[in-house]
């Protein structure tokens, strides 16, 4: 991180109306290169909301979003073609689902998942693409014996490792989680998160996760923000955030947390 | 030889207050009007009673806690940055290469065995890989943690042996600045030494280093100045 | 008096001529992308080549010679009603022989016979979309041709050799057209794919159920997806024709006697006749093998 870098992705003023009701409301932030910022918040907080528009799931009603392609270029990222827009999902970006069936095709064995997003840049050797199926199911911890097994035939805890080496195969400079540890156990999230700090400290990953949990937020990221009612409460370092809360409202989060 | 100014901390008028909006917005200061300076070489002592804010003081250097007045001021070169104003990001690189911080609870990361801990905290701090591991296994080596834990986690690790994890992982890197919170609290005499050892070298090396000692014995050997943290009282 | 019912020449009305003789004007100005269009009853069931039928009752004109096919015969079921459904509602002149036909209407092959500048080949299409089985969703595949991403179309051949050791696809082997459009070539075997490529004749495609309309135009590209290392590969058969010695055609297995007796043949009949006649000797082998 060397002084003056510029950020990433810069989003400002991100608004999101259903009529009358407010999905996120002015919500404007940073990103750079090699952290993980962290979107917490309760069920309705507006923090999937937040990341649907990030990911540009979404369009929003106020606002504008600003990223840094990998030329250099800083671009506009409502203003994108529906094919640049596509491109960049599939190559510099990933997404992390909840659900590992929405993020994986659960009728195509690991490796075709893992080798799609190659493929569909153009790779056109069978062995090659094979090869770093390989390599990506052992980096992530999947035994490389299951290459041609179903989805359907792994643990919870494997198809998110999937997920993440389908989406890492293209070396995303930024990768968005919609709590990709929601509904396991919790040795299975002390693995994932293992492999995500793992990955965010090797490959300098940007990552904007979105979890209710406080735990996987201190675990995980270095910068919080906290979300209630589509608004923004309060953001800082995370440590910050959690040991020094200065709303009401994240100090109600933070004593409610179980696990402190 | 012109005397330059060698302080590399200046806390200066720095207040907090804690606002407990759960217990219907009750104020509870703690600290007002702090401010001395840390100067590169020497190790500042805080003292007074249980309570007062020592630890609150040295978690607002780290930046782990915000101020409502003042400044914090850390010298890096010619350059004197507010820690108090600076940005998330910058906190973030000023804990990185300029304040280490040996706390005294450690946050164990699930599967990362102690040896791994301590290399990291290196390796933020800008060593090469094998030269973090290498610094990481003589502090642990010193700190007596036998070999056969260095790839544990230290989640299972006894209270004392946890302390220590902290400690290396605090002294591993070359911070101008360490910041001590009760290092030597669950150690037996033999660390406790080890310990001083450590400090005693960080301050031949030119640390500023700023340390909260209930062990009056430890205090004594490393202390140079102290500082009555009940003067800020609020 | 006896009510006698007369159909409109080729059975469909003029005005649903013209629409899908739009629709097949679209499918030619954009080769390989598939065009809607609305299918009509038919006095067939779907999956009987309603969409075939369609395209040809919509282009032949009183002049034109129809052959039809059915897996390269022109005597099976469905060649034969079809053809007669034509011969009766149009009244035009019918052949069994590819060179002389200026419309084909085939089910499942190609004719060895080479076509020329001038002929129409319709084919009869159950499925258009080559990505349905891999993406069911509509909207999904529109998109999916229109921004050119067809990674997917590649992630079932890897599927294949994964777990067959090479691309088992045997039929409607899927292609690229003019290197834009990924298309079904309709299920022909992949023997079939390099006839389509550079073809003098016009290819027409319908699928009626689907209600969508494909073609090709004359000296169009058609290239049959692949990976560098397994390339595309024609399927080959050991044995010559048992009954004209040919040994470049497709060839079907016929099962002789009740004791596994079998033969191959030339799918395509008339090929086979037309080389049976031209070259009494042909006969290489035994019936009897």
């Amino acid at each position: 991180m060397s002084a003056g870098e510029e950020a990433l992705l810069t989003a400002a003023g991100l608004t999101k109306l259903y009529g009358a009701r407010i999905g996120c409301m002015d919500v404007s932030l940073d990103l750079y290169a090699g952290e993980v910022l962290a979107v917490v918040g309760e069920s309705g907080s507006g923090k999937s909301t937040l990341l649907s528009l990030l990911a540009t799931q979404l369009r929003p009603s106020h606002g504008r979003i600003r990223y840094r392609m990998r030329d250099g270029v800083v671009r506009d990222l409502f203003a994108l073609g529906e094919a640049e827009r596509r491109f960049l999902l599939r190559t510099d970006w990933g997404f992390v689902h909840q659900d590992a069936r929405l993020g994986l095709r659960m009728g195509v064995s690991a490796g075709g998942n893992v080798g799609e997003r190659l493929m569909a840049v153009g790779w056109r050797n069978y062995g090659r693409i094979r090869a770093e199926a390989l390599d990506w199911l052992a980096r992530v911890e999947i035994e490389t014996g299951r290459i041609d097994d179903l989805p359907t035939t792994f643990s919870g805890g494997m198809r998110q490792r999937l997920q993440i080496a389908k989406n890492m195969v293209t070396a995303p400079r930024l990768v968005f989680m919609d709590e990709p540890t929601g509904g396991l156990d919790v040795s299975v999230q002390a693995r994932l998160l293992d492999l995500m700090r793992g990955l965010v400290a090797d490959h300098g990953l940007a990552v904007v996760i979105v979890t209710h949990d406080l735990a996987v937020a201190r675990l995980l990221s270095h910068r919080l923000i906290v979300m209630r009612h589509g608004r923004v409460i309060e953001t800082g370092l995370t440590d910050q955030v959690l040991d020094d809360p200065r709303e009401p409202y994240t100090q109600l989060l933070v004593s409610a947390d179980l696990r402190g | 030889m012109v005397a330059t100014d060698t302080a590399l901390v200046r806390v200066t008028g720095v207040t907090k207050t804690f606002v407990m909006h759960l217990r219907a917005g009750a104020t509870l200061p703690v600290l007002r009007e702090v401010s001395f300076e840390v100067h590169g070489g020497e190790c500042v002592v805080l003292d007074g009673p249980s309570g007062i804010g020592k630890s609150c003081i040295l978690k607002m250097i780290f930046g782990n806690y915000r101020i409502d007045a003042g400044s914090i001021l850390v010298r890096q070169g010619q350059q004197w940055t507010d820690v108090a104003r600076a940005s998330p990001r910058d906190v973030l690189r000023l804990r990185q290469c300029m304040i280490g911080y040996v706390s005294q609870f450690l946050r164990t990361i699930p599967r990362v065995g102690a040896l791994e801990v301590v290399a990291q905290s290196a390796r933020d701090n800008g060593l090469e890989a094998a030269t973090a591991r290498a610094r990481a296994a003589d502090l642990l080596a010193r700190l007596a943690i036998p070999e056969r834990l260095w790839q544990l986690p230290p989640a299972t690790f006894s209270g004392g042996e946890q302390q220590r994890i902290n400690i290396a992982r605090g002294f591993v890197a070359m911070h101008p600045v360490l910041l001590l919170d009760e290092p030597t609290a669950s150690l037996d005499q033999k660390n406790r030494a080890a310990v001083i050892e450590f400090i005693r070298r960080r301050k031949r090396a030119g640390t500023a280093l700023v340390g909260i000692f209930h062990d009056e014995d430890v205090k004594r050997q490393v202390a140079d100045r102290s500082i009555d943290v009940s003067r800020f009282r609020a | 008096m006896t009510g006698v019912v007369s159909y409109n020449f080729a059975y469909l009305d003029e005005q649903s001529k013209r629409t899908i003789r739009r629709a097949i004007l679209k499918a030619i100005a954009i080769p390989g992308y598939q065009v809607p269009f609305p299918s009509r009853e038919m006095p067939m069931p779907y999956g009987w080549g309603t969409g075939g039928v369609q395209v040809t009752a919509s282009i032949l004109g009183p002049h034109d010679i129809l052959k039809v096919i059915d897996q390269g015969a022109d005597d099976t079921t469905n060649a034969v009603s079809i053809r007669q459904f034509f011969a009766r509602t149009a009244g035009v002149r019918t052949t069994t022989h590819t060179s002389e036909a200026s419309i084909i209407q085939t089910r499942h092959r190609i004719p060895e016979a080479p076509l020329a500048e001038g002929q129409i080949i319709v084919y009869q299409v159950p499925i258009p979309e080559p990505l349905r089985f891999l993406e069911p969703r509509e909207s999904e595949t529109r998109q999916m041709h229109a921004l050119e991403d067809y990674g997917l179309m590649h992630v079932k051949l890897y599927e294949d050799i994964a777990r067959h050791g090479h691309i088992a696809t045997a039929y409607a082997y899927p292609v690229m057209v003019e290197a834009r459009y990924l298309m079904d070539p309709s299920p022909t075997p992949k023997f079939d794919n390099p006839k389509m490529h550079m073809s003098p004749a016009l290819q027409l495609f319908g699928a009626g159920r689907e209600q969508r309309i494909y073609a090709l135009p004359p000296y169009t590209r058609v290239v049959s997806l692949d990976f560098d290392d397994h390339p595309f590969a024609r399927t080959r058969f050991e044995q010559p024709c048992a009954l004209c010695g040919a040994r470049d055609t497709y060839l079907d297995e016929v099962v002789t006697d009740d004791s596994g007796g079998r033969m191959f043949v030339c799918s395509d009949t008339d090929y086979c006749q037309g080389r049976r006649t031209a070259a009494p000797g042909r006969e290489a082998h035994d019936e009897r093998r």
